[in-house]
Formats: structure tokens, C-alpha cells, sequence
């Protein structure tokens, strides 16, 4: 892990002004190893060589990054700093100082941008707590905001917020942006808590906070939504309700059902229609929305309505497939990663024990042969220390990069999230329109049988009269709900696009920053190993056999 | 660097002492075994290889029978070329007999006896066994008393069946021949623990030599260094192995995932994973060069060290000899003197014992000084051998290390260019 300074501002980086449209892109860079007490740590001079070189340390004023692709010219390990956050950058692993930068395009031309910071973690107690001391304590964490987006009326904010808080304004997203890929929030980790030692879990917590955040704000629409902006400004509690829990909700419905059954309340609110029969909430809606399922999968007639886009259909598949893929990918990304670590390390190992043979033989040597070659032995295990230096610092770099992948594997979660909003709205519409046609159905059959009895049926008249409201609400319902449905259909459509797209440009930054990470580092660990290979060529056989003055002979 | 892990003979050039290199070194302590060389020193040639390892025999009894080639233009052996069938166990009779005869000298150590039971018939195993087999012979015909063994003539030479009875015999042998000096030591064991407590001496049971025990802390602690460096060099192709293997495992992934994506970024996903696939490849290949050319020069030093500290042993056992049987004499004389006094009759016959333990002493003497003249002449080789091999070893290592690093940089450099044509074409694409 490495060590952060908290509380430390990140610099936003502004576009090249010659960018379309939602081509944004951030450059980090990313400062080096910092305090590890490794034997093999980097000396304070290989510190400061490094960042003299490189031209994306942390400068005050905001420069401006070319992006026109890689020059192979700039010294490679400077190059592998300036890392490319794209979209699904998880800045906050990226760079050891905190924050996530985002620089989008406004719809009128200018540069905007948002910067949040995740830090200060903090433990608090619930207030009116009970009398056992240390009960109901949370940890608060410090969300520092920068931003010049004019919906935020204002440049700096800073807020306390919980975990709690976070799942909320998750939920509320999920809510209200239904079709959308919207970025999965970090886990509850309710067991894994328990398990890991405590500070070690909250500073996981305050990372991946971070991360979720910045890939919100790296969202076009979801950086611009209302929830998100309350969660960054106001001050205190959150004013943002968190989802009910089931349980409640389960009171809730049980509570509505029995005016339901009894016929009172067939009214529905049409809004409400058209949303998803939110667990527990609507028992009644929700029994119907099932057995109309069951019936998609199992009844002999079709449903009125269905999912006909073979466009979608093919995309749905091939994005399965491409799980499939990331999955696997990623866990060999995570091993070959670890394989790096472990066999740079046995290098620098064998070069310590290698030079303590080294330096045993000097001090040893009878003959000035055996002096000159333990002189070149120590040479030869000093490069394998320092090789073993740059294995690590490469690694640390193909760590960032890789990380990618994993990244993109967690976006899956979303898109199934989107496609599961898209079939619950194809659901909800189905069943309406299956109610709307048994409602009419009922209409029909009772006009017939009322118009068999002479002067008119008062009580079918009655209840078709009833029919035909319900038949008005349900088909504004209705229209309500298929206009639900086309809108998370073409959500998912333009999310779907930009997902490719980004993830094309994403993946393409991974790869170049990887393989430029592994030439430079594997070019200088070349010339280390070189260096040494020459100089022991030129002294092997200087061989004399003289013996050296004060040390031991051989008896 | 090649990696050179064929079964000719000869590989190992790293070793300094082959016999064509004879001409140029300065130690001449070459002697013949007969007044009559046909062939000078100098163009002597004795050239021994190890091949062709064969699995014989079935399930328990299965072993690993071994070529052993030898062209020669020494007296002594009959004809220029031989070859000869010999098994690992064979080689160790050679290496007993020539420990017992040669004493102080640093005899060439042999591999291990097998370890697990799976492992004895791993194509590795067998290959390195082969290998260090090989150097042990070599290593003795470059020896320039050793060479001349008589045992080794018999091992080099002998027919199966002849070779069989020869072995049969010196077995028994060793079972039931104890030289008379050693009963001898015995019943002298028990004398000079009695005349101690009479002589109230204390009597030294090891050398006081200063520069000596020097020697011996030197060669413990070469023996920890070596040791240790062989153990990281052990985990060095160990963890290169797995890197390897998560290489090819990621290459593999990574070109499926190319295969799902296609267009641009799946033909830069599959130059990814092949890439990673030939680096995978080039890794195992490191891998089993540093086995062979780094592992196992340190190990065989490893084992030569240990040979030292046997002999270092038979050095401080003939120096006890020597001692006790120095005691023994000097109490027989004290003895005689006493007799001459009181029983005059017993004097001829304690005059006759006196003289045989003074033979006795002599040849303890003569037999310790020897090994302390052979040590002397072996250590100066030995570090000679060592600087030279090891420095070899180790140079070979870090010309190996840059070459693979150079690969490294080769393989993932020629990407790039294509890398950035499908990043661009991609961008054309709108996408």
C-alpha cells in the first residue's frame, strides 16, 4: 500500500481546446514510491534523479498535456508517470495524492470540471446513544469538492459524509437514472470488516469512496444530477432519504393489500404505474408483474409487447461474452502481476547473498586474481539489487496500468444493472397491457350479458362504469409506462455507445502505457546487467598470480 | 548466451583445468607411473565424457545406466577410444576408492544420491545428474595425480563382466580387510588413555596451527556464503518458472479478450498476448540456463567444499596417529630403560617392540605430512578453479540477465509502432 498525504489537492489538467466533444481526458502524473523501509527501497538520489526528469511532476500551474499520442522519444519510465486517467481512470489509485480530477465539455463549448478528494476519516457516535459507551460508532469521511460547474453555484465544498449516505445517494441514483450505466458503489463488506484490522479497511473505504465518486462525476449525465450535487454541498445530514429497507416495505404493502382485495383503492396513481413494483411497496402489483412473467416464459400466447431490438439483443450478448473475457483476463493480469513481484524480488535476494559472498572473498583473497574477480562478483550482485529495484518500480507501474481491466469488469456490473431497469420497464408495461386487456375484456363480456336483460342490468352497468375508470387510469399508465420504457431503451442505446467507445480509448491507453512501462523499464535493466557483463569482460584474465601482502597463506 | 544443455561431451567450459589447457599451466607435479613415457606430459591427453542416459531395468529395481566414453593416448590404457556402460553407483565405488587411496587430496565430489522417489526419473534430474557425473570425470582426469588411478583406469576400461567382478571383489574387501596398523590404533587407543593418566600429559588432539585454523574458518564460512547464494539462485529459476507460466497464462487470456473485442483494439489485445506468449518462452529458456550454468557450478562447489572438510578430517585423524603413536613410542622407551634396570631378560624382546613402533611413528608421520603437502598444493588449485569457474558462472549470469532484458525490451518496442496505428485507426473510426 502506498503511503498518501491526505488532504493534499490535486492539479486538474485543461483540455487541449482542439478536443470533439466528450473526449476528455485528465493527466496525472504519478509521483514515485514513497517511505517504504524495503531493503531494497529506492535511495533518496534515485528519488530525486527521477522527478528532475520527469515533466509531469506536480507543477503548480495548470499545463497543458498534448495529447497527440506517444512520443517514443521521452524517456520512457517519465512517460509511464504521466499515466492517461480516462473515464474509468479509478483515479484514486492512480495517483498517491487523492482526488479525481474530471474535465468534461459543456453542451456551450467550455471547459468543465470536478474535482472531489475523499479524506480525514473520522470516528463519531450516533447522538442520544445508549449507555454502553463506544455504542453506535460510524466513521465519517471529509468530501472536498472543486468544481466550475455553474449547477453548483459556487467553486469549493466540503461535506462530512458517511457510509450510510453514500448507499443512499447510490439508491437514489438507481432510482432516477434507470436505463443509464450507472458506476456500481463500493461494497457494504459487512464480514470483511470484521475480519481486516480496522484502519487498514477505512483507508480501503476512503479509497474506493473516492474512486465512486470520480467516476460519477466522470459521467456526463450523472455529474449534472441533482443527488449527486446535494451529496457534494449540503451541509449536515443528508437530505437525501435512503431507500427503505425491505422489511418496512413489506409492512408498507402488507398495510395497502387489504384495501386492494377489498376493491377500495384500485386507483393507482399513474406515476407510480409507471415505476417498478418496488419490492414489498405494492404486493398486488407485484404478484401481477410475476405471474405476467411466468407467463412470458411459459403461456402459449405471447406477450403484447416484446423486446424486438435485435440490435440490443446482439449487443447484450456480445457485452456476456466480453465479460467472460474481462473476468478472465483480469485474474491472469493479477497473477502475472504477482509472479513479477515475487521473481524481482529472488533477484535482488540473490544479489544480497551475493555480496556477501563477494565481500568475504575480498577480504579473503590470497592472490590478486581472486581480489579482481570477487571485485567483479560484487559489481554483478550490486546490478542485481538494482535491477531488482526497477522490477519493482515497473511492477507498481503495470499494477495502475492493468488495473483497467479490473475496472471495466466492475462497469459490467452496471450495464447489467441498465439492462435489468430496461426488462423490469418491458415488464411493467407487459403487465399493464395485459391488465388494460382483461379490464376490457370484462367490459365487453358484461355489456353483452347486461344488454341480455331487459331495461338494463343497474349493478353490471355499475360495475362497467367502474371498469371503464380503471381502464382510463391504466391506460394512461399505460402510455406513461411505454414512454418509460423507450426512454430506458434509449438510454441504454447512448450509454452502450459511449461505453464502447470509451472503453476502446481506454484499453488503448492501458496497452500503451503498459508496454511503454515495460521497454523502459526492461531497457534500463538491460543496461545495468550490460554495464557490469563489459566490465568483468575486460579484467578476467589479468590473472597474476601474486600473492597479496598481510594475508593468510595457506598452510 | 546459448543455452548449451546437450548431452556431448564437454560442455562445460567453464571449468579451467581440461587437459588441453595443461601446456599452459605452471604446476608440473605430473609423474608417471613408469619410467617409460611413451608420450611427454604435456602431450597427454585423457578425454572423458558422460552420455546417453538409458532407464534399465523394471519398477524397483529400475535405474539409469550412463555412456562413458573415453579417448585417451595415455599408457596404461589399452587403445585410444573405449566406451563403457556404467551406472550412478559405479561412480560411486570410483569415488570411495579413491578417497580411501588418496588421502589429502580433494577428491571431486559426485551429485547427490536421488531424493524423491518421482523425481529419480525427471527428465531434469537425469539431465543434471548426467552433467555433474560428467564433470566429476573430467575433473579427475585433469587431476594430476588423480588421473593416473589405477581404479579409474579400471572403471574407464573394464568390460561388464570383468567390471562386475571387479567391483564384487574390492567389496568384500573393504568388508574384511582391516590393515594391520589399524588394529594396531586400537589396542594403542587403549594404552595411551592409560599413560596419560600416568604421564598426567595433556595430550593434543589437534593441531595449534594458527594459520591452519584460519584455513578452516575460511572454508566454513566459504561453505555458509556458497550455500546461501545457492539457495537464492535456486528461487531465481524457480519464480522465473511461474513468471513464465503466468506469461503464457495471460498471453492466452489476452488474446481471447482480443478475439471478443476485434477490429483495432483486438488486434492490439492479440499482439499483447502473443508478445507475452514469446517473452513466456523466453523466460523458461533463461530459466533452465541459469539451472544448468549458475545453480549448478554453486552446488558442485557447494559439494567440493564438503570433499575439503573430509579431508580436513583425515588430516586431524592421521594427526591424532600420529600423536598417540608418538606417546606410545616414547612410553615403550621409558619402559625399556626400566627394564634394563630390573628384568634384563625382557630386553631384547621390549628393544624388538620399541623398533616397530618407531616404524609405526615414522609412518604416521610421513602419512600426515603428506596430507599437509597435499592440502597445501590442492587449496592453491582449488582457488584457482574457483575464481576461474565461479567468475565464469557469474559473468555468464549477468550477460544471460541483459540478454533476456534486451529480448524484453526488443519484443514489447516492436509493438509499439503498430500500437499506435490501430489506436489511430480507431479514433478515425469516431469511435
Amino acid at each position: 500500500m502506498m503511503n498518501f498525504e491526505g488532504g493534499d489537492s490535486m492539479e486538474s489538467v485543461n483540455l487541449d481546446p482542439g478536443q470533439q466533444a466528450y473526449d476528455y481526458r485528465s493527466a496525472l502524473s504519478g509521483t514515485s514510491l514513497s517511505g517504504e523501509t524495503h531493503p531494497l527501497a529506492l535511495s533518496q538520489e534515485d528519488f530525486s534523479l527521477k522527478e528532475a526528469h520527469d515533466p509531469y511532476v506536480n507543477s503548480e500551474e495548470k499545463s497543458s498535456i498534448r495529447n497527440t499520442g506517444v512520443d517514443i522519444a521521452v524517456e520512457p519510465p517519465s512517460y509511464a508517470d504521466a499515466i492517461f486517467t480516462p473515464y474509468m481512470g479509478g483515479s484514486g489509485s492512480l495517483q498517491e495524492l487523492g482526488g479525481s480530477s474530471r474535465s468534461l465539455y459543456s453542451s456551450n463549448g467550455s471547459v468543465e470540471f470536478i474535482t472531489i478528494t475523499v479524506n480525514h476519516p473520522q470516528k463519531e457516535q450516533e447522538n442520544g446513544s445508549s449507555l454502553v459507551p463506544g455504542a453506535n460508532t460510524f466513521f465519517t469521511y471529509l468530501i472536498i469538492t472543486q468544481t466550475n460547474m455553474p449547477e453548483y453555484g459556487g467553486t469549493d465544498f466540503t461535506v462530512r459524509r458517511r457510509f450510510r449516505d453514500v448507499v443512499a445517494l447510490a439508491d437514489r441514483l438507481a432510482e432516477a437514472f434507470r436505463g443509464y450505466f450507472i458506476p456500481p458503489r463500493p461494497d457494504k463488506s459487512i464480514v470483511e470488516s470484521q475480519v481486516m484490522h480496522k484502519l487498514e479497511f477505512i483507508e480501503q473505504r476512503r479509497l474506493s469512496l473516492e474512486k465512486y465518486l470520480g467516476r460519477l462525476a466522470n459521467h456526463p449525465v450523472l455529474r449534472k444530477s441533482e443527488e449527486l450535487r446535494i451529496f457534494l454541498q449540503s451541509q449536515g445530514k443528508l437530505p437525501l432519504t435512503p431507500s427503505i429497507d425491505m422489511a418496512s416495505r413489506m409492512l408498507d404493502g402488507a398495510a395497502q393489500l387489504p384495501r386492494q382485495l377489498f376493491g377500495e383503492s384500485s386507483v393507482m396513481i399513474p406515476q407510480e404505474a409507471s415505476q417498478p413494483a418496488k419490492g414489498g411497496r405494492d404486493l398486488v402489483r407485484l404478484f401481477k408483474e410475476m405471474k405476467q412473467s411466468f407467463t412470458n416464459d411459459w403461456g402459449s400466447a405471447k406477450p403484447l409487447v416484446v423486446e424486438e431490438d435485435k440490435e440490443f439483443l446482439e449487443k447484450k450478448e456480445k457485452l456476456q461474452d466480453l465479460e467472460h473475457e474481462l473476468n478472465e483476463a483480469s485474474q491472469q493480469a493479477e497473477l502475472l502481476v504477482k509472479a513479477q513481484q515475487e521473481d524481482g524480488e529472488v533477484v535482488g535476494e540473490l544479489g544480497l547473498a551475493l555480496i556477501k559472498l563477494a565481500k568475504f572473498e575480498i577480504e579473503e583473497a590470497t592472490q590478486s586474481a581472486q581480489k579482481v574477480h570477487a571485485l567483479d562478483l560484487k559489481r554483478i550482485a550490486t546490478a542485481a539489487v538494482k535491477a531488482s529495484r526497477f522490477y519493482r518500480e515497473a511492477n507498481a507501474q503495470s499494477v495502475k496500468h492493468l488495473d483497467h481491466l479490473h475496472e471495466y469488469l466492475g462497469m459490467m456490473q452496471a450495464v447489467h444493472a441498465a439492462f435489468y431497469d430496461r426488462s423490469n420497464a418491458l415488464l411493467t408495461l407487459q403487465t399493464l397491457l395485459s391488465d388494460l386487456s382483461s379490464m376490457n375484456n370484462r367490459v365487453e363480456k358484461l355489456s353483452a350479458a347486461s344488454s341480455k336483460v331487459f331495461g338494463g342490468d343497474k349493478s353490471r352497468n355499475r360495475k362497467i362504469e367502474e371498469l371503464k375508470e380503471s381502464i382510463k387510469v391504466t391506460t394512461e399508465a399505460c402510455e406513461l409506462s411505454q414512454k418509460e420504457y423507450d426512454q430506458i431503451k434509449e438510454r441504454n442505446r447512448a450509454e452502450f455507445n459511449r461505453f464502447e467507445s470509451e472503453r476502446q480509448r481506454d484499453f488503448f491507453y492501458m496497452l500503451k502505457g503498459f508496454i511503454h512501462t515495460q521497454v523502459g523499464y526492461a531497457e534500463k535493466i538491460a543496461h545495468v546487467w550490460k554495464k557490469v557483463a563489459d566490465e568483468a569482460n575486460e579484467s578476467p584474465n589479468k590473472a597474476l598470480d601474486l600473492p597479496i601482502s598481510g594475508s593468510v597463506a595457506i598452510s | 548466451m546459448s543455452v548449451s544443455s546437450s548431452s556431448h561431451h564437454s560442455d562445460h567450459s567453464y571449468i579451467l583445468n581440461s587437459p588441453g589447457a595443461m601446456a599452459s599451466r605452471q604446476r608440473s607435479s605430473l609423474r608417471g607411473t613408469s619410467s617409460l613415457s611413451p608420450v611427454a606430459p604435456d602431450q597427454q591427453y585423457l578425454s572423458i565424457s558422460v552420455t546417453d542416459p538409458v532407464k534399465l531395468g523394471m519398477g524397483v529395481q529400475a535405474y539409469i545406466s550412463y555412456r562413458v566414453t573415453t579417448k585417451t593416448n595415455m599408457e596404461d590404457y589399452r587403445g585410444v577410444e573405449k566406451m563403457v556402460i556404467r551406472r550412478y553407483s559405479d561412480f560411486a565405488w570410483l569415488h570411495e576408492r579413491l578417497s580411501e587411496k588418496y588421502k589429502g587430496i580433494f577428491i571431486p565430489p559426485l551429485p547427490e544420491k536421488s531424493a524423491v522417489e518421482k523425481f529419480r526419473f525427471s527428465a531434469e534430474f537425469i539431465e543434471v545428474r548426467r552433467r555433474a557425473l560428467d564433470v566429476f570425470l573430467h575433473r579427475i582426469a585433469s587431476h594430476p595425480q588423480l588421473r593416473f588411478s589405477e581404479d579409474l583406469r579400471n572403471f574407464l576400461q573394464a568390460d561388464e563382466e570383468i567390471w562386475a567382478m571387479e567391483r564384487a571383489r574390492s567389496q568384500e574387501g573393504t568388508l574384511f580387510k582391516k590393515k594391520p596398523s589399524d588394529f594396531m590404533q586400537i589396542f594403542k587407543d587403549v594404552q595411551s588413555k592409560v599413560s596419560d593418566v600416568v604421564l598426567g600429559k595433556e595430550k593434543p588432539l589437534e593441531e595449534s596451527n594458527p594459520d591452519y585454523e584460519k584455513l578452516k574458518h575460511y572454508i566454513l564460512e566459504l561453505e555458509e556464503h556458497l550455500g546461501e547464494s545457492q539457495k537464492q539462485a535456486f528461487r531465481v529459476v524457480k519464480r522465473h518458472r511461474e513468471l513464465g507460466q503466468a506469461l503464457s497464462e495471460f498471453g492466452r487470456a489476452v488474446k481471447s479478450l482480443g478475439d471478443c473485442e476485434g477490429g483495432s483494439l483486438g488486434k492490439a489485445f492479440s499482439g499483447l498476448g502473443g508478445r507475452s506468449e514469446f517473452l513466456s518462452y523466453k523466460l523458461q529458456n533463461q530459466a533452465q540456463d541459469l539451472l544448468m550454468n549458475f545453480e549448478e557450478p554453486l552446488k558442485e562447489y557447494m559439494r567440493t567444499v564438503q570433499s575439503i572438510k573430509v579431508v580436513m578430517g583425515d588430516r586431524a585423524q592421521a594427526f591424532r596417529q600420529q600423536q598417540e603413536l608418538s606417546e606410545a613410542t616414547k612410553l615403550k622407551e621409558i619402559n625399556l630403560e626400566k627394564l634394563r634396570l630390573v628384568r634384563p631378560d625382557r630386553v631384547a624382546e621390549a628393544e624388538i617392540e620399541l623398533r616397530e613402533m618407531r616404524v609405526q611413528c615414522d609412518e604416521a608421520t610421513r602419512r600426515f605430512e603428506e596430507i599437509v603437502k597435499r592440502m597445501q598444493k590442492e587449496l592453491v588449485r582449488f582457488q584457482e578453479d574457483k575464481t576461474h569457474d565461479l567468475g565464469l558462472a557469474f559473468h555468464d549470469f549477468a550477460e544471460g540477465q541483459a540478454q533476456l532484458a534486451n529480448d524484453t525490451a526488443d519484443a514489447w518496442r516492436t509493438l509499439l509502432p503498430d500500437l499506435e496505428s490501430w489506436s489511430q485507426v480507431a479514433e478515425n473510426n469516431g469511435i
